[in-house]
């Protein structure tokens, strides 16, 4: 076997020092009814490097990969493209083949990296200070959450209806096991979001108010008066970020007075990968930093006076503080981390706002298109890179037409939200720089086609 | 024996560990680097991005006035930062990397390769289904893998690390205590778990009592029996167990914990001793995660992407959540959502996560085991035990094993401080090993064990590799018994000498300030 080095004469020297006779008196303590003879059975033995990878090749056909297809994907993985640099750097053995940074002084690598990816982080969102990543934006998001409910003490959370419903199904789904309340609702296929609503719901019992910018529906709404709002309640505005980039074209939102901004990192640097892994952001107001869940790096020095960098303000944290930690959580996305901030650093503050007027005037023009098509409407009076357009038929069947003519063209809502039935008909369209005219003719050919 | 690896030939001349002050700080190889933000400016970028057609902005008004604060590099500089910060970490690629419960092995570059293919890294997760069977397939062959290997009844793949699936399955127990119609608010965990499944537990809303060791490492038992009742949900035991021991008593505390009405959570972390030799199913486990960037080798990145399948017993698996994979009567796979879960999966407790789980890490795991296949994976459970216990036996006549007389371990060999000269303790050993350039072990877990030293050595470790190793932390633990000042010192040759964690505790700098801000900040 290619990957185990010991031979049968090292095997058998090291049992003699150890004493054993055979391997076998080392798993002396498993119960004899529970020890294996043999290899499992009905399972293929060992398999050469060409044999794996040919089967992987196989199956890797059956799939219809992104880049090789007019591609109009988005909510909440969005394509963009990945400069080389990154791929090449995160295989680097020394960032792929280590691990969390507990021996700081041979760990500085990754240590400089997480502070520089959490100051990234922290400007971007327009907050004081980020974590070194979780899993994703919706894991995120439900950290969010109850770390609102830590700072308040309240245990009510009003959910934009914009907010991607993956996001609002963990949500629940952990609600339902804390005793957590959720204010939540179906978004309505409308130019405004429910601001309104959020606005009636905030009061004294309220720990948060979460509003996803954009929003699922490509929406983008000041966040300002809600923060005001929640804000005069005691509450707190957690703002969701599914696609960083816009943030090279839009307000940030701790400029309008979110208090924690979580956000979905893969559209920088980490790629699609059918969906993970992904890596979280997480950022906040100083005041509350002791309170974030996850990994944080901090500035310190060493013995002799150099600067460098460690894990900190870990008795947050469930090794040290256990039950009583902030989170369970153990991890952080540490690779797709550095990912992100590779890409980061090669595009600058100059590159993203590039980056983001050209998705923008992408998506303009393919807004301005498709809304030409005889039975398509578009939705929104604001978006980025992300809107929604109203069909006259149902969408879903719309998205496998076109999935059968070799177009990647949407998401529609009725896969999003299965049970809603008035927004059937809706079909979200991401347009980024990776889209060319070519492309945006070609869907609108095709919906053409597939609403005649 | 003096193993030379050095290069250094005494006869040929002296050597010289004296500090020579550099003009840049630098020592040869050794390269500082500088952070971006005192390198980069806004202006400066390594993309070149086409020029945007002009539109009207559609921004509805919040089109951004002020500057971010990004710097950017261009496309040499930041290859050369990522580089040189590169140089300042350990890695499995350079050595033995030995910690105890994190499964330092070896990480294939096929499984690198196969991870990359388009069909998998180039796929949307909400993608028509029929434009992604092969990524379905590559879920479902993974799974099946799990649930063969462990031999229990279903497996979710949702979780996206180790303590995301400890989650998963305190919630699938939670799930089935409610449609028991029982309200069971106790979880039992032994003192010597991992730090995640107290928090697990607390995080999904249950109250968590600690079960006490015996004296030779294990569960106690008969203190198990005495505290079930009708309030415990269930119990979370990591088999083999934080000590590097199999829990010899598993069945019976199964058995135990079944007939007072609860649920057995094992937490898998360390299943890379056992694979191909032992199966959960068959001690009476309802639900463990398995840490695929432990045991299957997906590789470990600086602390993540992790991934954590959970298998379930049949009285757990209606309860795992959304989405999965399944096989059709048709032969093509469905993933299923939202949306047929009422029909195929109704008790579930729901989603925990966005789209369908870590699909890299899976690409990763299932290229490891179609590589090692059922033979190999159990050579691998053998050569890890062979190599700790290898350890065990090489080092306990230098380093206290709590545990050693009771027998061999599992993957993992424990040791303490007891018995090194006043003052000295684990970290100074922890830090002597870094200077013989070797990761150390983890240290003060778990614990149970004062100053507690595991020692996972992995099965992908040469012989020569163990004995050099074994031969340094000889050398180190003498120095900690005899008192040498100069460990206290270490590491002296590595990029950082001891850093103070006290100060970035006290005075938490989070992220980089220009320095007449945080002077202006003072």
């Amino acid at each position: 076997m290619r990957y185990l080095p010991l031979t049968d004469t090292d095997r058998h020297s090291m049992l003699a020092t150890i004493g054993a006779k055979s391997i076998d008196d080392l798993f002396v303590d498993v119960p004899a009814e529970a020890r294996l003879s043999a290899p499992i059975a009905g399972l293929p033995n060992h398999a050469s490097e060409m044999a794996v990878e040919r089967h992987f090749s196989n199956l890797a056909r059956q799939n219809m990969a992104a880049s090789h297809h007019p591609f109009f994907l988005g909510a909440g993985a969005y394509k963009h493209h990945v400069p080389a640099t990154v791929d090449h750097i995160i295989q680097r053995g020394e960032f792929l083949t280590s691990y969390t940074p507990y021996q700081p002084e041979i760990a500085q690598g990754t240590l400089q990296m997480l502070f520089e990816f959490q100051t990234q982080v922290a400007r971007m969102f327009g907050c004081d200070v980020a974590n070194a990543s979780m899993y994703d934006g919706s894991t995120a998001c439900w950290e969010a959450i109850s770390m609102a409910g830590r700072v308040t003490k309240r245990k009510k959370a009003v959910l934009s209806s914009g907010l991607h419903p993956h996001y609002v199904s963990v949500a629940k789904t952990m609600a339902h096991f804390t005793g957590d309340t959720l204010d939540t609702a179906l978004p309505s296929l409308a130019a405004v979001t429910d601001a309104d609503r959020l606005l009636a719901a905030i009061d004294d019992e309220t720990s948060c108010v979460v509003v996803q910018y954009p929003d699922i529906l490509g929406r983008i709404a000041d966040l300002g008066e809600i923060a005001a709002k929640a804000h005069a309640h005691g509450a707190l505005l957690i703002a969701v970020v599914t696609e960083p980039v816009a943030l090279g074209a839009i307000r940030s939102p701790g400029e309008m007075g979110a208090d924690i901004v979580v956000g979905e990192g893969q559209s920088i640097g980490v790629g699609l990968q059918f969906g993970g892994p992904y890596v979280g952001l997480f950022a906040c107001k100083e005041k509350f930093a002791r309170q974030m869940p996850g990994r944080l790096c901090g500035e310190t020095v060493d013995a002799t006076g150099k600067r460098g960098f460690v894990l900190t303000l870990s008795t947050r944290e469930q090794h040290i503080r256990r039950e009583k930690a902030t989170s369970n959580i153990c991890t952080n996305a540490g690779l797709c981390a550095l990912a992100f901030s590779i890409h980061m650093t090669l595009l600058g503050e100059r590159g993203l706002r590039d980056l983001a007027a050209l998705n923008h005037a992408n998506a303009v023009r393919a807004a301005e298109r498709l809304s030409a098509v005889r039975g398509v409407t578009l939705l929104n009076d604001s978006f980025f890179n992300e809107f929604t357009l109203k069909l006259s038929k149902p969408a879903r069947p719309v998205v496998h037409a076109l999935a059968a003519q070799g177009i990647l063209g949407g998401v529609s809502l009725g896969r999003l939200f299965p049970d809603a039935s008035e927004l059937e008909n809706g079909l979200v369209i991401a347009v980024t720089e990776t889209v060319t005219e070519d492309d945006i003719e070609a869907l609108a050919a095709a919906l053409q086609e597939a609403l005649a | 024996m003096t193993i030379n690896q050095s290069g250094w030939r005494p006869e040929m001349g002296v050597s010289n560990d004296e500090p020579v002050a550099t003009y840049t700080g630098n020592r040869a190889l050794m390269l500082e680097e500088a952070l971006i933000f005192e390198i980069g400016t806004t202006d400066t970028t390594g993309v070149d991005i086409a020029p945007a057609p002009k539109v009207a902005s559609r921004l509805g008004g919040l089109d951004r006035n002020t500057g971010i604060g990004l710097p950017g590099l261009s496309e040499p500089e930041t290859v050369r930062h990522y580089t040189r910060l590169s140089r300042q970490n350990y890695a499995i690629d350079l050595g033995l990397f030995p910690l105890g419960s994190c499964t330092m092995k070896h990480n294939p570059r096929l499984n690198e390769k196969v991870a990359r293919m388009a069909g998998f890294a180039d796929v949307h997760p909400l993608q028509p289904q029929e434009t992604v069977q092969g990524a379905l397939a590559v879920i479902q062959e993974l799974a099946v893998w799990l649930i063969e290997l462990t031999g229990m009844y279903g497996v979710a793949m949702a979780p996206k690390a180790g303590a995301h699936g400890e989650l998963c399955g305190i919630l699938c127990i939670k799930a089935a205590l409610e449609a028991r119609g029982e309200d069971r608010p106790v979880i039992l965990v032994p003192e010597s778990a991992h730090g995640t499944n107290p928090a697990t537990a607390a995080f999904a809303g249950f109250r968590v009592e600690n079960i006490p060791a015996t004296a030779e490492g294990r569960v106690d038992l008969a203190a198990l029996k005495a505290r079930l009742g009708p309030d415990v949900a269930g119990v979370m035991i990591t088999n083999p167990n934080t000590c590097g021991l199999f829990e010899r008593d598993m069945k019976a505390i199964s058995d135990a914990v079944h007939a007072a009405g609860g649920y057995v959570y094992c937490d898998g972390a360390n299943f890379n001793a056992i694979v191909g030799r032992v199966r959960p199913g068959d001690l009476g486990i309802d639900a463990m995660h398995i840490n695929l960037h432990k045991t299957f080798s997906t590789p470990h990145g600086g602390g993540g992407p992790g991934s954590g399948p959970v298998v379930l017993s049949e009285a757990l698996a209606p309860f795992g959540p959304i989405p999965f994979v399944s096989l059709m009567k048709d032969g093509t796979y469905k993933l299923v959502e939202e949306e047929s879960a009422g029909e195929l999966h109704p008790q579930t407790f729901g989603r925990m996560a966005a789209f369908h789980g870590q699909i890299g890490m899976f690409t990763r795991a299932l290229s490891y085991i179609l590589s090692h296949g059922a033979d190999g994976l159990r050579q691998v459970a053998e050569d890890a035990v062979l190599n700790a216990n290898y350890i065990l036996r090489s080092l306990e006549d230098v380093l206290e094993a709590p545990f050693a007389a009771s027998g061999p371990c599992m993957h993992e060999a424990l040791f303490s401080d007891n018995g090194l000269a006043e003052g000295f303790s684990t970290l100074d050993i922890a830090k002597g090993l870094i200077d013989e350039g070797f990761h150390p072990m983890t240290v003060y877990f778990p614990l149970v064990v004062h100053g507690a030293m595991l020692v996972e050595p992995t099965e992908t470790e040469s012989k020569a590799t163990l004995d050099q190793f074994i031969g340094a932390l000889r050398s180190v633990a003498r120095r900690a018994r005899q008192g040498d000042a100069a460990l206290k010192s270490a590491p002296r040759f590595a990029p950082r000498h001891r850093l103070d964690e006290t100060l970035a505790a006290r005075k938490p700098v989070l992220v980089w300030k220009e320095a007449e801000l945080a002077q202006a900040a003072e």
